[in-house]
Protein backbone atom coordinates (compact mmCIF):
# COMPACT_ATOMS: atom_id res chain seq x y z
CA UNK A 1 0.00 0.00 0.00
CA UNK A 2 2.68 2.16 0.88
CA UNK A 3 4.70 1.61 -1.80
CA UNK A 4 1.55 2.54 -4.02
CA UNK A 5 1.15 5.55 -2.43
CA UNK A 6 4.76 6.53 -3.36
CA UNK A 7 4.52 5.73 -7.40
CA UNK A 8 1.43 7.87 -7.36
CA UNK A 9 3.33 11.11 -5.57
CA UNK A 10 5.85 10.16 -8.36
CA UNK A 11 3.77 10.06 -10.80
CA UNK A 12 2.17 13.46 -9.85
CA UNK A 13 5.09 15.15 -9.38
CA UNK A 14 6.41 13.69 -12.82
CA UNK A 15 3.37 15.16 -14.41
CA UNK A 16 3.80 18.29 -13.41
CA UNK A 17 7.40 18.45 -13.83
CA UNK A 18 6.66 17.70 -17.65
CA UNK A 19 4.34 20.53 -18.03
CA UNK A 20 6.75 22.69 -16.59
CA UNK A 21 9.21 21.54 -18.87
CA UNK A 22 7.06 21.98 -22.06
CA UNK A 23 6.15 25.26 -20.83
CA UNK A 24 9.61 26.67 -20.42
CA UNK A 25 10.58 24.99 -23.66
CA UNK A 26 8.08 26.51 -25.70
CA UNK A 27 8.82 30.05 -24.66
CA UNK A 28 12.42 29.14 -24.74
CA UNK A 29 11.66 28.42 -28.64
CA UNK A 30 9.55 31.33 -29.35
CA UNK A 31 11.70 33.98 -27.45
CA UNK A 32 15.34 32.52 -28.45
CA UNK A 33 15.49 34.11 -32.01
CA UNK A 34 14.61 37.33 -30.26
CA UNK A 35 17.27 37.33 -27.78
CA UNK A 36 20.07 36.49 -29.65
CA UNK A 37 19.09 39.02 -31.95
CA UNK A 38 19.19 41.49 -28.71
CA UNK A 39 22.59 40.25 -27.99
CA UNK A 40 23.45 41.08 -31.75
CA UNK A 41 22.66 44.75 -31.64
CA UNK A 42 23.46 44.89 -28.32
CA UNK A 43 27.40 43.88 -29.26
CA UNK A 44 26.99 46.21 -32.14
CA UNK A 45 26.39 49.12 -30.44
CA UNK A 46 28.85 48.64 -27.84
CA UNK A 47 31.50 47.65 -30.63
CA UNK A 48 30.29 51.15 -32.25
CA UNK A 49 30.82 52.73 -29.25
CA UNK A 50 34.38 51.93 -28.76
CA UNK A 51 35.41 52.39 -32.48
CA UNK A 52 32.92 54.84 -34.30
CA UNK A 53 31.29 53.03 -37.23
CA UNK A 54 32.63 55.84 -39.90
CA UNK A 55 36.25 54.82 -39.10
CA UNK A 56 35.90 51.48 -40.43
CA UNK A 57 34.18 49.94 -43.50
CA UNK A 58 34.23 46.59 -43.06
CA UNK A 59 31.52 44.28 -41.76
CA UNK A 60 33.03 44.08 -38.56
CA UNK A 61 30.14 41.60 -37.17
CA UNK A 62 30.61 38.83 -39.83
CA UNK A 63 35.10 39.51 -40.11
CA UNK A 64 35.42 37.67 -37.00
CA UNK A 65 38.65 35.13 -35.67
CA UNK A 66 37.81 32.40 -33.54
CA UNK A 67 40.91 31.87 -31.45
CA UNK A 68 41.16 29.15 -28.57
CA UNK A 69 40.34 30.11 -25.42
CA UNK A 70 43.21 31.28 -22.91
CA UNK A 71 43.37 31.77 -19.33
CA UNK A 72 44.81 35.37 -20.30
CA UNK A 73 41.40 35.84 -21.68
CA UNK A 74 39.20 34.08 -18.98
CA UNK A 75 37.85 31.53 -21.09
CA UNK A 76 38.48 27.87 -22.26
CA UNK A 77 35.98 28.22 -24.89
CA UNK A 78 36.41 29.35 -28.52
CA UNK A 79 36.22 33.19 -28.68
CA UNK A 80 35.59 35.36 -31.53
CA UNK A 81 37.72 38.58 -32.35
CA UNK A 82 36.23 40.89 -34.34
CA UNK A 83 38.25 42.93 -36.45
CA UNK A 84 37.83 46.44 -37.98
CA UNK A 85 39.52 47.82 -41.07
CA UNK A 86 40.05 50.67 -43.23
CA UNK A 87 40.32 49.85 -46.90
CA UNK A 88 41.50 46.27 -46.16
CA UNK A 89 44.17 47.85 -43.66
CA UNK A 90 43.54 46.67 -40.24
CA UNK A 91 42.94 48.94 -37.35
CA UNK A 92 41.46 47.38 -34.29
CA UNK A 93 40.28 44.23 -32.46
CA UNK A 94 37.59 44.15 -30.44
CA UNK A 95 37.84 41.02 -28.31
CA UNK A 96 35.04 39.50 -25.68
CA UNK A 97 37.06 39.00 -22.33
CA UNK A 98 35.34 37.82 -19.25
CA UNK A 99 36.88 39.01 -15.83
CA UNK A 100 35.91 35.81 -13.27
CA UNK A 101 36.50 36.98 -10.33
CA UNK A 102 33.75 39.68 -10.21
CA UNK A 103 32.06 40.18 -6.77
CA UNK A 104 28.94 38.12 -7.65
CA UNK A 105 30.87 35.91 -10.70
CA UNK A 106 32.15 36.46 -14.04
CA UNK A 107 31.58 39.81 -15.86
CA UNK A 108 31.94 39.89 -19.25
CA UNK A 109 33.62 42.68 -21.27
CA UNK A 110 34.55 43.88 -24.99
CA UNK A 111 38.41 45.18 -24.80
CA UNK A 112 39.01 47.31 -28.28
CA UNK A 113 42.58 47.11 -28.87
CA UNK A 114 44.19 49.44 -31.85
CA UNK A 115 46.73 48.22 -33.53
CA UNK A 116 49.46 50.18 -31.63
CA UNK A 117 48.69 48.40 -28.41
CA UNK A 118 46.55 50.81 -26.89
CA UNK A 119 43.16 50.68 -25.96
CA UNK A 120 40.75 51.91 -28.15
CA UNK A 121 37.78 51.27 -24.89
CA UNK A 122 36.27 49.01 -22.82
CA UNK A 123 32.63 48.20 -22.11
CA UNK A 124 31.15 46.18 -20.30
CA UNK A 125 28.49 43.83 -21.74
CA UNK A 126 26.55 41.09 -18.93
CA UNK A 127 27.73 41.40 -15.04
CA UNK A 128 25.74 40.18 -11.98
CA UNK A 129 27.45 42.83 -9.69
CA UNK A 130 25.67 44.69 -7.01
CA UNK A 131 23.29 47.35 -8.08
CA UNK A 132 24.65 50.72 -6.35
CA UNK A 133 27.81 49.80 -5.78
CA UNK A 134 29.22 47.56 -8.45
CA UNK A 135 27.34 48.56 -11.31
CA UNK A 136 29.84 52.09 -11.42
CA UNK A 137 31.33 49.95 -14.31
CA UNK A 138 28.61 50.53 -16.67
CA UNK A 139 28.93 53.80 -18.64
CA UNK A 140 25.01 54.65 -17.74
CA UNK A 141 26.01 54.93 -13.92
CA UNK A 142 29.63 56.28 -14.32
CA UNK A 143 32.71 56.99 -16.33
CA UNK A 144 35.19 55.19 -14.49
CA UNK A 145 35.67 52.87 -17.58
CA UNK A 146 35.65 55.36 -20.37
CA UNK A 147 39.36 55.75 -18.15
CA UNK A 148 40.86 52.77 -20.42
CA UNK A 149 40.68 54.69 -23.57
CA UNK A 150 44.45 55.22 -24.88
CA UNK A 151 45.65 53.20 -21.73
CA UNK A 152 48.36 50.82 -22.91
CA UNK A 153 50.93 48.47 -21.50
CA UNK A 154 53.51 51.29 -21.46
CA UNK A 155 51.20 54.05 -20.24
CA UNK A 156 50.24 53.36 -17.52
CA UNK A 157 53.63 51.28 -16.30
CA UNK A 158 52.31 47.68 -16.33
CA UNK A 159 53.47 47.35 -12.39
CA UNK A 160 50.75 50.22 -11.76
CA UNK A 161 48.40 48.29 -13.51
CA UNK A 162 46.05 47.81 -10.33
CA UNK A 163 43.73 49.83 -8.69
CA UNK A 164 45.22 52.10 -6.38
CA UNK A 165 44.11 50.38 -3.01
CA UNK A 166 46.78 47.82 -4.30
CA UNK A 167 49.06 50.84 -5.27
CA UNK A 168 47.77 50.99 -8.96
CA UNK A 169 46.93 53.93 -11.14
CA UNK A 170 43.28 53.24 -11.30
CA UNK A 171 40.19 53.91 -9.13
CA UNK A 172 38.44 51.89 -7.45
CA UNK A 173 34.37 52.48 -6.12
CA UNK A 174 33.14 53.49 -2.71
CA UNK A 175 32.10 50.63 -1.14
CA UNK A 176 32.91 48.10 -4.31
CA UNK A 177 36.81 47.43 -4.70
CA UNK A 178 36.62 44.08 -6.25
CA UNK A 179 34.66 44.89 -9.52
CA UNK A 180 36.92 47.39 -10.18
CA UNK A 181 39.69 44.90 -9.46
CA UNK A 182 38.47 42.52 -11.63
CA UNK A 183 38.36 44.37 -14.44
CA UNK A 184 41.55 46.18 -14.34
CA UNK A 185 42.92 42.64 -14.13
CA UNK A 186 41.07 41.05 -16.73
CA UNK A 187 41.70 43.73 -18.93
CA UNK A 188 45.38 43.98 -18.65
CA UNK A 189 45.31 40.19 -19.48
CA UNK A 190 44.01 40.84 -22.58
CA UNK A 191 46.61 43.54 -23.41
CA UNK A 192 49.31 41.23 -22.72
CA UNK A 193 47.48 38.29 -25.19
CA UNK A 194 47.40 41.08 -28.19
CA UNK A 195 51.08 41.54 -27.80
CA UNK A 196 51.75 37.71 -27.84
CA UNK A 197 49.27 37.26 -30.46
CA UNK A 198 48.78 40.45 -32.62
CA UNK A 199 50.23 39.01 -35.71
CA UNK A 200 47.94 36.59 -35.90
CA UNK A 201 44.29 38.32 -34.62
CA UNK A 202 44.47 40.73 -37.90
CA UNK A 203 45.24 37.72 -40.65
CA UNK A 204 42.67 37.04 -42.93
CA UNK A 205 40.59 33.90 -42.86
CA UNK A 206 43.16 32.46 -45.48
CA UNK A 207 46.57 33.79 -43.83
CA UNK A 208 45.05 32.40 -40.29
CA UNK A 209 44.46 28.57 -41.94
CA UNK A 210 48.70 29.08 -42.48
CA UNK A 211 49.24 29.60 -39.20
CA UNK A 212 49.67 26.66 -37.07
CA UNK B 1 -18.45 40.79 -3.42
CA UNK B 2 -17.84 41.77 0.13
CA UNK B 3 -15.10 38.99 -0.50
CA UNK B 4 -13.25 40.23 -3.40
CA UNK B 5 -13.13 43.65 -1.59
CA UNK B 6 -11.67 41.88 1.54
CA UNK B 7 -9.04 40.48 -0.62
CA UNK B 8 -8.13 43.33 -2.52
CA UNK B 9 -8.00 45.40 0.99
CA UNK B 10 -5.73 42.65 2.47
CA UNK B 11 -3.36 42.77 -0.78
CA UNK B 12 -3.08 46.64 -0.94
CA UNK B 13 -3.06 47.59 2.81
CA UNK B 14 -3.66 45.88 5.48
CA UNK B 15 -1.76 42.59 4.60
CA UNK B 16 0.49 44.40 2.71
CA UNK B 17 3.65 42.05 1.09
CA UNK B 18 6.25 44.76 1.53
CA UNK B 19 4.63 46.74 4.89
CA UNK B 20 3.30 44.30 6.69
CA UNK B 21 4.53 40.77 5.89
CA UNK B 22 7.99 42.09 4.84
CA UNK B 23 8.23 39.16 2.83
CA UNK B 24 10.36 39.03 -0.29
CA UNK B 25 12.98 41.89 0.98
CA UNK B 26 15.92 40.92 -1.36
CA UNK B 27 14.46 42.30 -3.87
CA UNK B 28 12.28 45.04 -2.61
CA UNK B 29 15.55 46.11 -0.89
CA UNK B 30 18.10 45.42 -3.86
CA UNK B 31 16.51 47.13 -6.73
CA UNK B 32 14.55 49.83 -5.87
CA UNK B 33 17.29 52.36 -6.32
CA UNK B 34 15.20 53.92 -9.28
CA UNK B 35 11.45 54.04 -9.85
CA UNK B 36 11.63 52.18 -13.30
CA UNK B 37 13.65 49.46 -11.81
CA UNK B 38 11.12 49.16 -8.83
CA UNK B 39 8.31 49.51 -11.53
CA UNK B 40 10.63 46.30 -13.61
CA UNK B 41 10.39 43.83 -11.03
CA UNK B 42 7.32 44.84 -9.10
CA UNK B 43 5.46 44.03 -12.95
CA UNK B 44 7.43 40.73 -12.98
CA UNK B 45 6.68 39.86 -9.69
CA UNK B 46 3.07 40.98 -10.19
CA UNK B 47 2.55 38.48 -12.91
CA UNK B 48 4.20 35.67 -11.18
CA UNK B 49 1.91 35.54 -8.75
CA UNK B 50 -1.24 35.98 -10.80
CA UNK B 51 0.01 33.39 -12.96
CA UNK B 52 1.32 30.80 -10.14
CA UNK B 53 -2.01 31.63 -7.55
CA UNK B 54 -4.38 30.81 -10.75
CA UNK B 55 -1.93 27.65 -11.65
CA UNK B 56 -2.34 26.62 -7.98
CA UNK B 57 -5.64 27.04 -7.10
CA UNK B 58 -6.98 25.40 -10.79
CA UNK B 59 -4.93 22.04 -9.41
CA UNK B 60 -6.20 22.36 -5.95
CA UNK B 61 -8.08 19.57 -5.97
CA UNK B 62 -5.17 16.93 -8.02
CA UNK B 63 -2.90 17.96 -5.02
CA UNK B 64 -1.82 15.83 -2.39
CA UNK B 65 -0.36 17.40 0.91
CA UNK B 66 2.95 15.37 0.88
CA UNK B 67 4.54 16.94 -2.70
CA UNK B 68 2.67 20.08 -2.56
CA UNK B 69 5.60 22.16 -1.88
CA UNK B 70 7.49 20.60 -4.44
CA UNK B 71 4.87 20.89 -6.93
CA UNK B 72 4.45 24.79 -5.94
CA UNK B 73 8.15 25.61 -6.45
CA UNK B 74 7.86 23.69 -9.77
CA UNK B 75 4.83 25.45 -11.03
CA UNK B 76 6.98 28.73 -9.32
CA UNK B 77 10.30 28.12 -11.07
CA UNK B 78 8.27 27.60 -14.98
CA UNK B 79 6.58 30.91 -14.70
CA UNK B 80 10.08 32.54 -13.37
CA UNK B 81 11.32 31.07 -15.74
CA UNK B 82 8.92 31.82 -18.96
CA UNK B 83 8.73 35.75 -17.51
CA UNK B 84 12.67 36.04 -17.52
CA UNK B 85 13.09 34.96 -21.24
CA UNK B 86 9.89 36.72 -22.31
CA UNK B 87 11.38 40.14 -20.66
CA UNK B 88 14.87 38.76 -22.54
CA UNK B 89 13.30 39.35 -25.57
CA UNK B 90 11.07 42.17 -25.30
CA UNK B 91 12.94 44.09 -22.50
CA UNK B 92 16.54 43.79 -23.06
CA UNK B 93 18.05 46.37 -21.42
CA UNK B 94 15.67 46.18 -18.37
CA UNK B 95 16.46 42.65 -17.95
CA UNK B 96 20.45 43.28 -17.95
CA UNK B 97 19.64 45.92 -15.48
CA UNK B 98 17.35 44.14 -13.15
CA UNK B 99 19.92 40.89 -13.33
CA UNK B 100 19.85 38.42 -11.22
CA UNK B 101 16.23 39.11 -9.21
CA UNK B 102 14.43 38.06 -12.36
CA UNK B 103 15.35 34.68 -11.56
CA UNK B 104 15.66 35.50 -7.97
CA UNK B 105 11.29 35.84 -7.33
CA UNK B 106 11.61 32.14 -8.05
CA UNK B 107 12.51 32.23 -4.11
CA UNK B 108 10.48 35.50 -3.02
CA UNK B 109 8.55 33.99 -0.15
CA UNK B 110 5.80 35.91 -0.77
CA UNK B 111 5.11 33.66 -3.80
CA UNK B 112 5.32 29.84 -2.18
CA UNK B 113 3.24 32.26 0.89
CA UNK B 114 0.24 32.85 -0.95
CA UNK B 115 0.31 29.50 -2.92
CA UNK B 116 0.14 27.98 0.20
CA UNK B 117 -1.85 30.17 2.93
CA UNK B 118 -4.31 31.23 -0.24
CA UNK B 119 -3.98 30.09 -3.56
CA UNK B 120 -4.33 26.13 -2.69
CA UNK B 121 -7.86 26.60 -0.46
CA UNK B 122 -9.79 29.13 -2.59
CA UNK B 123 -11.33 29.24 -6.54
CA UNK B 124 -9.24 30.44 -8.88
CA UNK B 125 -11.25 33.76 -9.09
CA UNK B 126 -10.28 34.49 -5.60
CA UNK B 127 -6.62 32.72 -6.29
CA UNK B 128 -6.07 35.04 -9.32
CA UNK B 129 -7.56 38.59 -7.76
CA UNK B 130 -5.36 37.76 -4.85
CA UNK B 131 -2.52 37.08 -6.59
CA UNK B 132 -3.40 40.85 -8.10
CA UNK B 133 -3.69 42.76 -5.37
CA UNK B 134 -0.64 41.28 -3.63
CA UNK B 135 1.12 41.90 -6.65
CA UNK B 136 -0.17 45.52 -7.28
CA UNK B 137 0.64 46.30 -3.25
CA UNK B 138 4.14 44.91 -3.64
CA UNK B 139 4.77 46.92 -6.66
CA UNK B 140 3.23 50.21 -5.46
CA UNK B 141 5.80 49.93 -2.27
CA UNK B 142 8.74 48.80 -4.97
CA UNK B 143 7.57 52.04 -6.94
CA UNK B 144 7.12 54.54 -4.05
CA UNK B 145 10.50 53.14 -2.60
CA UNK B 146 12.34 53.26 -5.85
CA UNK B 147 11.09 56.99 -6.37
CA UNK B 148 11.89 58.41 -2.76
CA UNK B 149 15.38 57.10 -3.29
CA UNK B 150 16.11 58.04 -7.02
CA UNK B 151 14.80 61.50 -5.70
CA UNK B 152 16.82 61.83 -2.56
CA UNK B 153 20.17 59.65 -4.55
CA UNK B 154 20.08 61.33 -7.72
CA UNK B 155 17.84 64.00 -7.66
CA UNK B 156 15.69 62.69 -10.99
CA UNK B 157 12.26 60.76 -11.44
CA UNK B 158 11.87 58.20 -13.99
CA UNK B 159 15.22 57.63 -15.38
CA UNK B 160 15.56 55.17 -18.29
CA UNK B 161 12.10 54.87 -18.50
CA UNK B 162 12.99 54.40 -22.16
CA UNK B 163 13.96 50.73 -21.06
CA UNK B 164 10.23 49.86 -20.37
CA UNK B 165 8.08 52.34 -22.80
CA UNK B 166 10.44 53.02 -25.66
CA UNK B 167 13.07 55.62 -26.25
CA UNK B 168 9.92 57.89 -26.72
CA UNK B 169 10.01 57.92 -22.67
CA UNK B 170 13.53 59.06 -22.52
CA UNK B 171 11.44 63.08 -22.65
CA UNK B 172 9.33 61.63 -19.29
CA UNK B 173 12.83 61.64 -16.93
CA UNK B 174 12.36 64.77 -14.44
CA UNK B 175 15.44 66.17 -13.14
CA UNK B 176 14.97 68.24 -10.13
CA UNK B 177 18.53 69.97 -10.44
CA UNK B 178 20.84 70.31 -12.85
CA UNK B 179 24.04 70.19 -10.36
CA UNK B 180 22.82 67.69 -7.84
CA UNK B 181 25.64 66.25 -5.92
CA UNK B 182 23.91 63.12 -5.62
CA UNK B 183 23.21 61.47 -2.14
CA UNK B 184 24.59 58.27 -1.69
CA UNK B 185 23.35 56.71 1.67
CA UNK B 186 19.92 56.86 -0.55
CA UNK B 187 21.18 55.04 -3.42
CA UNK B 188 22.96 52.15 -1.45
CA UNK B 189 20.98 49.45 0.46
CA UNK B 190 20.90 51.10 3.78
CA UNK B 191 19.02 53.83 2.07
CA UNK B 192 16.77 51.25 1.23
CA UNK B 193 16.15 49.80 4.80
CA UNK B 194 15.81 53.53 6.26
CA UNK B 195 13.26 53.91 3.23
CA UNK B 196 11.35 51.26 3.98
CA UNK B 197 11.44 51.96 7.59
CA UNK B 198 9.95 55.40 7.24
CA UNK B 199 6.95 54.00 4.88
CA UNK B 200 6.48 51.24 7.40
CA UNK B 201 6.45 54.16 9.65
CA UNK B 202 3.72 56.15 8.02
CA UNK B 203 1.40 53.45 7.35
CA UNK B 204 1.22 52.72 10.87
CA UNK B 205 0.45 56.04 11.61
CA UNK B 206 -2.19 56.39 9.10
CA UNK B 207 -3.42 52.99 10.56
CA UNK B 208 -3.26 54.60 14.21
CA UNK B 209 -5.35 57.57 12.70
CA UNK B 210 -7.81 55.46 11.34
CA UNK B 211 -8.27 53.32 14.63
CA UNK B 212 -8.51 56.65 16.57
CA UNK B 213 -11.20 58.22 14.43
CA UNK B 214 -13.34 54.77 14.56
CA UNK B 215 -13.07 54.82 18.12
CA UNK B 216 -14.41 58.64 18.08
CA UNK B 217 -17.41 57.87 16.11
CA UNK B 218 -18.52 54.49 18.05
CA UNK B 219 -17.55 56.50 21.73
CA UNK B 220 -19.99 59.57 20.40
CA UNK B 221 -22.67 57.50 18.72
CA UNK B 222 -23.84 56.12 22.18
CA UNK B 223 -23.87 59.40 23.45
CA UNK B 224 -25.96 61.17 20.72
CA UNK B 225 -28.27 58.00 21.33
CA UNK B 226 -29.34 59.02 25.30
CA UNK B 227 -29.24 62.53 25.00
Amino acid sequence: MKVKQIFLAAIILMVFAVTGVMTVAYVYNNTHEQILENERLALLSSINELIPSDQYDNDIFHDIITVEGHDLLGSDNPIPVYRARKNGWPLAVVIPVIAPDGYNGRIKLLVAIKLDGSLAGVRVVSHRETPGLGDGIETSRSDWILNFANKSLLNPDEKRWKVKRDNGDFDQFSGATVTPRAIVKSVFNALLYFRINDQKLFATTAEAEQIP
Amino acid sequence: MSDYATIIKDGLWTNNTGLVQLLGLCPLLAVTNTFINGLGLGLATLATLVLSGGIVSLIRHQLRDEIRIPIFVLIIASVVTAIELTMNAWFHDLYKILGIFIPLIVTNCCIIGRAEAFACKQPVGKAVVDGLSMGIGFTLVLVILGGMREIIGKGTLFSQANLMFGEKASALTITFSEDYPGFLLAVLPPGAFIGLGLLIACKNIIDRRALARNKAVSVAMPLAESS
